[in-house]
């Protein structure tokens, strides 16, 4: 039914009729709405039997997650920022051991200096740790990604992460069609676990391998994920015929990416998350002046679609590849495997780094953007609205003090005195 | 698309009121997207709140920086944080005050704009009275409905009642119904001195 809902809650009832068996999870900003809401379900006896185990730590929510899909339950937990990195090691293990759990991350930007405001270096952080990734680009897919979610894990046997921008998606209220359990139960099998931890039929999970199978098993989760490149277009096809809309939201391309007036593009912005929005409105602005540009959304990050960004971005002139996230000492996360799928052919990549720290990244921003591009002065690595002049002053203290002090408290204090 | 800024303090209810508001456009059968300005919520420290509607599906994700109405649930914010960043020369204002623009040191910037634009309404007061405690939201959400007519009455109440237990939401609807009939009158006022 289509109401005026809060992302998170959207978020919360549409985990509910996907009827998890298990949900564990400890809160963290801006993920917390989502666990509270769930908690409150369970309570309420509104998702079945469903247990909501609380627990101390991220650590032990991802390892009571994985304790609780190898006995075949239907396994949920969310996470953000500090909480994603707690938890690394048995996020591993859980891809590693091929346990279809599903978590939401609700992006947010990774310490130090503390900060709890959105951008996407959590979730990026953990691109190569075998578990499939789709980012939504409102609330509304960020809802329907879930449902998906669970079938894709659980046909492959695959963890996956759906990652929605902390604060922008999970805390606003908008209209979103939560998904009718009806019609949630149809699309979503009941959980048919490949291995399960059964005292009847005992089996032991986790085996320690050695150099004779390791590359083995790696090279499986690796094919897995090629897989689903297969499946998720198939399953995107039977989302849209069962509730009548695309998982991936507006403008999508097989639940792989979104495409956004690429036909005749010369520039085409890429994103991922929900500054396609705001990107979308600023194609619509420079269409109108007649300037062709585009835009290309990447739902699924993991596994990365080559062959679609590759015929999605071959005729473009220009692309302009906007990251919540970047690679410290090399530049764009995002973009290097753009340029992976573009290899060989000759088209001049830009990479922007913007909305990090939670820092808006606003229309006009955006459309400046296009304009630099279009003008040929944009940097091949930039960062969107840098306060150069407070850079600058940390620079020249530090050259001239050797103890010139904390960085983040130096800066704090140039803005105070300006 | 109309974008409106909400500015308060924490405890005032600042997230809720841009939440009624875009719930009470909702269901006036428009688009509507609402949401904080995210950050540590302490009470008594400035809070702002964002609302947008409109006719379209809204896509942009960037806060209001022009507001088409900019909503003061507390007017000493007035001498702290520039209130009025980005306001249009022909948007509304509505302040929460028992003071006049003079008393307030902002005649200046009201007498800037057309006078059909500019509102006070008591609104702790009306919501002492209805509500038994100083919740400006509802009061001053009525009259955001008066003044603009962007939303209307009816569904103002209709989004208080839904989301509040009766009894709360009762008083609460007095108070929005009582701001609604004050800025009404208040705009009569303006045309008459206009007309004479």
């Amino acid at each position: 039914m289509l109401q005026q809902i809060e992302g998170s809650k959207a978020v919360a009832e549409t985990i509910a009729a996907c009827m998890p068996d298990v949900v564990c999870a400890y809160p963290i900003s801006p993920q917390t709405h989502i666990v509270e809401a769930l908690d409150e379900l369970t309570r309420l006896g509104k998702i079945g039997n469903c247990q909501f185990v609380n627990v101390e730590s991220e650590f032990s929510a991802m390892s009571v997650a994985i304790g609780a899909s190898a006995t075949g339950a239907r396994t949920y937990t969310a996470t953000a920022s500090q909480g994603l990195l707690f938890m690394v090691e048995p996020v591993y293990n859980a891809s590693g051991l091929g346990l279809p759990i599903v978590m939401t991350v609700a992006n947010r930007a990774i310490g130090s200096p503390i900060n709890i405001w959105n951008d996407q270096s959590d979730s990026m952080s953990q691109r190569d740790s075998g578990w499939i990734q789709l980012y939504a680009q409102d609330n509304q897919s960020a809802a329907d990604l879930h449902i998906l979610a669970f079938r894709l894990a659980e046909e492959l046997s695959l963890p996956v992460m759906v990652c929605m921008d902390g604060f922008i998606l999970t805390h606003a209220m908008e209209e979103i069609d939560v998904a009718d359990i009806d019609l949630v139960q149809k699309y979503l099998p009941k959980f048919a676990p490949r291995q399960v931890l059964d005292p009847q039929d005992p089996v032991s999970i986790g085996a320690m391998v050695g150099p004779e199978a390791f590359t083995e098993v790696k090279y499986l989760g690796h094919f897995k994920q090629l897989k689903a490149l297969e499946i998720i277009p198939e399953l995107s096809e039977q989302f849209e015929e069962v509730f009548g809309r695309p998982a991936a939201g507006p403008d999508d391309y097989k639940g792989l990416v979104t495409k956004y007036h690429l036909e005749d593009a010369e520039v085409v912005l890429v994103a991922l998350g929900s500054v396609l929005g705001t990107i979308k409105d600023a194609v619509d602005e420079h269409r109108k002046n007649g300037i062709k540009v585009g835009a290309m959304g990447i739902t699924s990050f993991r596994p990365f679609p080559l062959d679609e960004v590759r015929k999605s971005l071959k005729h473009a002139q220009k692309i302009v590849v906007v990251e919540r996230a970047f690679a410290p000492g090399v530049g764009g996360i995002v973009s290097s495997n753009i340029r992976t799928a573009l290899s060989a052919i000759d088209i001049k990549i830009n990479t922007v780094v913007a909305g990090l720290g939670g820092r808006p990244i606003t229309l006009k921003s955006i459309s400046e953007l296009v304009d630099k591009a279009l003008y040929g002065s944009l940097p091949e690595f930039s960062f969107m609205d840098l306060d150069v002049e407070l850079v600058e002053r940390e620079l020249e203290r530090n050259l001239l003090t050797r103890r010139s002090g904390p960085m983040a408290e130096n800066l704090l204090k140039d803005l105070g005195t300006r | 698309m109309f974008q409106i800024r909400i500015h308060g303090r924490g405890g005032q209810g600042v997230v809720t009121a841009a939440e009624l508001l875009s719930v009470a456009a909702f269901l006036d059968k428009q688009h509507a997207q609402a949401f904080p300005s995210f950050g540590s919520e302490r009470t008594g420290a400035p809070v702002v709140s964002f609302c947008r509607i409109s006719e379209n599906p809204i896509r942009l994700r960037e806060p209001v920086l022009e507001p088409d109405a900019i909503l003061i649930q507390d007017p000493t914010l007035l001498h702290s944080i520039d209130v009025f960043s980005g306001a249009k020369s022909d948007g509304y204002m509505i302040i929460n005050t028992t003071k006049s623009f003079a008393e307030l040191g902002i005649d200046e910037f009201v007498s800037s704009r057309p006078a059909n634009r500019n509102f006070i309404v008591p609104a702790s007061d009306i919501a002492l009275k209805h509500v038994g405690r100083p919740m400006p939201n509802a009061a001053l959400l009525g009259g955001f409905a008066a003044a603009t007519q962007k939303v209307t009455l009816a569904s103002v109440v209709a989004a208080i009642e839904d989301r509040f237990p009766a009894k709360i939401a009762a008083g609460n609807v007095a108070a929005a119904t009582e701001a609604y009939e004050f800025v009404i009158n208040e705009l009569k006022e303006v045309t008459n001195v206009a007309t004479n």
